[in-house]
Order: C-alpha cells, then structure tokens, then sequence
C-alpha cells in the first residue's frame, strides 16, 4: 500500500505536463522498467493515482468483509467449540452434516424463509399503496412522508419494546383492538403459531416507509404523459395504475425487495430485544437468531460458522442476480 | 395521479359531480376519503409509539389498571420511570456517542475518497466493475457471516496492550471494545457510504473536473478544490444516515462489549435488557428506556428527515 502511494505522488508531479509525461511514462515502459506505467496502461489511465483514493478504503472492505467471509468458512470446516482456538488441521464438512440433522436449524431455515417472503411481500404492498395516496397531490404531503418513515430512523431495539408493549397479552393496544371487534385475546408472543406473524406485521410497521419512499421516487420519474395517455384512453384509475404505472415501477420494486429481504435476514437485533435474550420466543426462530445463540451463549463456534455460511448463501442468492441485473443495466 | 388532473383541472372536476349525485359532494367526498385514508395509516404509525409515551409516565398501578394508549390520570402519573431509566442509559448514552460519531465521519470520509478514486478517474470501467460490485454486495452482507471471524479477530489483536496509555490514565480497559466498534463500523460502514457517494459524483458536472484535468491538476488538488467542497450536501446525507445505523445496531455492540454491566456498555446494549425482572416486566420503565435511547436519532431525523429519507431511498 504504501508503496503505491508513493508511486502515486509520483505520478501526481507527471501530470502538470500532461503529454509529455504520458510519452515519457510509455517511452519508460517501451524500457520494460516501470511498474506504475505498466498498471496504467494494463487497468488504463489514471489506475495508480486514483488508487490513492480508493485502494485503502478497498482493502478495508476486503480484509473485514470477503476476509472475514473466507474465514468463517474455513473455521466452518473445524470442530473449534467452547475456549481456546481453533484447530485447522482437521477440516471435513462436519457442521453442514450436523445442521441437516438439527430439527432446530431445519425450523429456523423454513422460519427464515417464510419471514423474508412475507415480511417482503406485504411490505412492498403497503408501501405501494402509501405511494400512491401520497402521489395523489395532496397537501400536507412532507408531514404524512415524514411520519411514514419515521419507524425506520429507529432502532430495532427502541421498535421491538414498542411491540412487546402492544402484543402484550393482558393490556397490549392489538389484543384491546381485537377483543372489543368481540374477537378472544390472542397471545401474539407467546403461541408460537403466531409469533412469526407478529413479528412480521411490526418489521412491516418499520419498513413501509421505506417501500413508499423508493416507490415514490419511481412513481415522481414517470412522465405525466403516460397518466394523461391512460385517461384519454377512457382507463379508470384503478386500470391505469394496474395496467400502465405499476409496471413501469418494476425497477423500484427489485431495488426495495433485495433491501427489505435483506432486512429481513438480519432481524436478530429485533428479536433479541423483544425478550432481551438469545433465545426468541418459540416458532419464531431465524437462521440468525440461531447462529448468535450457537456462538455466543453455546459456544458452538464451528457450528455458528456453518450456519452463517448457510445464511450468507442465502443472502447472496439474492443479492447476485441483482448485482448481475445492475451490471446489465449499466449501473455498476 | 392528480398530476395528469392539474393541466386540465376544471374539466375533470365539471365532469365529475355529474356521475356522483351530490354536485359538490362527488368532487370532495372523494378528497375526504383520501384524508382519512391518510390519517387512519398515520394512526397506524403512529399508535405504538404514542402509547409508548403515555406508558412511560405511567405509574405500575396505571400501566395495568389503564388503557394502554390513553393518557395517565394526575393518580397516576409519575416522571419516576423515566429517571430511574435515565439512570441506567446515561452512561450507555456517552458511550454510544463514543463510537458513534467518531466511526461515522470516518467512513464519510472514507467513503467520499473511495467513491471519488472509482468514479472521477479514466481507468478502465472493466476493471472498476468488479471492484464497485464488491462495494455494493459489502452493503448487504449479514453481520452473521463475519461474526465468528471478528470476536477471533479482535481477541487475536493486542489492542488493550496498544492502549495501555489510556488505562494508566484510570480509563476503564473496557473502552477496549469501545475503539474495537469504531473500526467494526468503519470497516461495515465504507460500503454504503461509497455506493451513496457514488451515484452523487456520477452526476457530477464533468466538465469543470476535465477543464482542470486540462489544466493539469492532480486527482489529489481536483478532490481538495472541486470535489469535496462541492459534496456536502451528499455529506449531509450520508453522516446522518451512518449516524443513525450506528447507533441503532445491538449486534455489534453484544459481540465486542458483550455485557451490560461493562462500564462501556451501549446505550442499545443496556435497554435490551432493562425492565426485565423475575417478578415480570416492567413496561413502563422499558418504554421510558426506549425513548431515552431513541431521542438521538429521532433529533437527527426531525431536523433532517429529508437528508435521511435521500440517504434511505438511494
């Protein structure tokens, strides 16, 4: 590193005589001699100097993130439990064998599954729809904006005591809701066929505001004349939005998936506080929630490790046909 | 939607009345169905948080003897819930802020000088392809898939060696994983602010960074005198949302600092726990505790919620 940011201070006094330098980097290369002047024209122009800039940035990221990855997945292949260190000796697929066989992870993978769909699902629907109402030229349009996506600027630690407060059994605002619609107390926490339904429902109170903003950032970007087009047409408004706006938002709904998805793998921090444990309520536990129990109050570390590795393919399952979908459209 | 109404706005409306039966009805009725559309996704967002803050200067007597969102009587209403809580997150509030704030303008910077060097130079766009899709997949990976890695790690580095300076000065050597957490937050914080300040400086006007590349100057002098003076509004986007993310991750926080009896605990750390006893829950303290935790990001958010709402939708 350092040395190319020498190298890169070289350069920087080159360039004041733009030409001749560049004739004077490549008469040095026709030389075979100069490393910097062999990097630019291999990665093109300005490759060394601009590394100055994003070439630390780059390896932090690489070592903390893509590092990190690799690693985990070798202490993945390890026995490595309880104190101590890992021994890298012994590498087999141990862990991945034991999870297949834990009822626990099977449980927290369909979990996992049925959380991202539906937590995504409805929250893509809700923030449409909230899209919409607040497209409809309507005054007071920052106050409603603003308090729609105020959940979000809160933390899942603040969001998840709000809900235990209003799923609580005895005095909770949903359960009081539902019993004077002259419906029975449900036990939103505790019943574990509906914790993951609760659950879902307050990500979505969090989240919805962040669909409705990427989905009115879409909705400001398509051109009036398509509205009139749809009118002059004879479409009610309910056909016109169906037929000719919706699927003009097909960018904005990838984009806001892969994040709500992605939120909805990393919903650990909710869970934990809503019992203030590792261990979430019953039928309500994901592949992370598992992953940090395993390590760090079992310390099962190799077999946290199998699990993270489980969840990170999962991540990028959806994340790398997005990536290839944003290459394609030139936006990498 | 009223967009394509605005043009020819007295047409539609003469239009409209005909079909409904009421002349003037037809047109507002429809405007009021709207408002209280609006108003009743406004109560939904609005309900948990509201009786939250009625809960939290309830006395015990009043959480259970009360409707949850109705406001506490003069019998039952004491500010006691919120002091007690305040004196349990008061120290998790500095401690917060330690590593919060420095960790986010860093990755600011960080993130300006990275997206600056892969955006704003001529090197070939093959190449920088696979660099910025590793930026961008940095954003979405779970914390999960590093966790293991960072404790060995962070174990494995003599950092409270290295600062043996700041415990002679009588500092807890728990602010170990005080640091530990601004380099974490760094690390896990460059990829998004990198992608954010990378679809600013691609729309950046180009022909006053050629004109100086022209004139000769370095990247280095261009960053110094065009670029970085002309980003701050993205500046101002990307530190609050950093800010924010920040100080609202637990999981972190639970791996590095682990305890919330550590002098260092996080604000987040410590209100995971609170009102959590054997005799059952403490409601009203919890809610106090969460809004004493939540107070620093709610400011940022009432004074910036556009920044924040740029920062959230990019």
């Amino acid at each position: 590193m350092t040395r190319n940011s020498e190298t890169g201070d070289d350069s920087d006094d080159a360039v004041p005589d733009g030409g001749v330098a560049e004739s004077a980097a490549e008469s040095r290369d026709r030389g075979g001699f100069s490393p910097v002047a062999a990097l630019n024209r291999r990665f093109g122009g300005d490759f060394v100097e601009s590394s100055q800039f994003w070439l630390p940035p780059f390896l932090l990221v690489a070592l903390f993130v893509y590092g990190a990855i690799a690693w985990n997945f070798l202490i993945s292949l390890t026995d490595f439990s309880g104190f101590g260190t890992p021994n890298y000796g012994d590498l087999d697929f141990e862990m991945y064998a034991r999870a297949l066989a834990d009822g626990g992870f099977i449980e927290a993978a369909v979990n996992t599954f049925v959380l991202l769909l539906g937590f995504t699902l409805v929250t893509l629907g809700l923030g449409l729809g909230l899209a919409i109402l607040i497209d409809r030229n309507i005054r007071f349009e920052n106050t409603f904006r603003t308090i729609y996506l105020l959940p979000m600027s809160l933390s899942f630690v603040v969001t998840a005591q709000f809900w235990a407060w209003m799923f609580n059994f005895n005095n909770g605002v949903i359960n009081i809701a539902i019993t004077s619609l002259g419906l029975g107390r449900v036990d939103w926490i505790g019943n574990p066929d509906v914790v993951l339904w609760a659950v879902m429902f307050a990500l979505m109170w969090q989240f919805a505001g962040y669909a409705m903003v990427v989905y009115l950032a879409g909705l400001r970007a398509i051109p009036d004349e398509h509205y009139e087009a749809a009118k002059v047409d004879g479409a009610s408004t309910v056909r016109m939005y169906w037929r000719v706006i919706i699927p003009q938002l097909k960018g904005s709904s990838i984009s806001a998936s892969v994040v709500l998805m992605v939120f909805a793998l990393k919903a650990f921090d909710f869970l934990y506080s809503l019992v203030g444990g590792y261990r979430p309520p019953n039928g309500a536990d994901i592949l992370a929630t598992k992953m940090v129990r395993e390590a760090y109050a079992n310390l099962n570390w190799a077999y946290a490790s199998a699990i993270a590795i489980t969840l990170f393919l999962m991540t990028l399952g959806i994340v790398g046909p997005y990536l290839y979908y944003q290459y394609n459209r030139g936006n990498l | 939607m009223n967009d394509d109404t605005r043009p020819d706005g007295g047409t539609t409306e003469a239009k409209r009345p005909s079909a409904t039966a009421g002349a003037l009805s037809g047109v507002d009725g429809y405007r009021v169905l709207l408002y209280l559309g609006l108003l009743g996704v406004l109560g939904f967002f609005l309900v948990p948080i509201e009786s939250g803050l009625v809960t939290s200067f309830k006395t015990s007597g009043g959480v259970g003897g009360s409707l949850p969102f109705a406001p506490p009587t003069s019998e039952t209403f004491t500010v006691e819930k919120w002091r007690i809580a305040f004196d349990a997150l008061g120290r998790g509030l500095v401690n917060s802020a330690l590593y919060a704030i420095p960790a986010t303008v860093i990755s600011a910077l960080l993130g300006s000088l990275a997206a600056y060097g892969i955006t704003q130079s001529s090197w070939k766009p093959r190449y920088k392809a696979p660099v910025l899709a590793l930026f961008v997949a940095g954003i979405f990976i779970p914390y999960q898939a590093v966790l293991v890695p960072l404790s060995q790690f962070w174990s494995t580095v003599p950092l409270g060696e290295w600062l043996g300076f700041l415990w002679a000065l009588g500092i807890s050597d728990d602010y170990t994983g005080i640091v530990e957490l601004v380099v974490t937050h760094v690390a896990y914080g460059l990829p998004i602010c990198t992608v954010l300040f990378r679809s600013y400086y691609k729309n950046m006007n180009e022909e006053m960074i050629e004109a100086a590349r022209l004139d000769g100057a370095s990247l280095r002098r261009i960053y110094r005198r065009i670029v970085l003076p002309l980003s701050g509004p993205m500046f101002a986007v990307v530190l609050i949302y950093q800010f924010t993310q920040i100080w609202n991750d637990l999981l972190f926080t639970l791996v590095l600092v682990q305890t919330e009896s550590s002098p260092a605990a996080p604000v987040v750390l410590i209100l995971a726990g609170l009102g959590e006893s054997l005799e059952g829950q403490d409601f009203a303290l919890r809610m106090a505790g969460a809004f004493i935790a939540a107070l620093p990001t709610l400011a940022v958010y009432i004074a910036f919620g556009e920044e924040f709402a740029e920062g959230v939708a990019t």
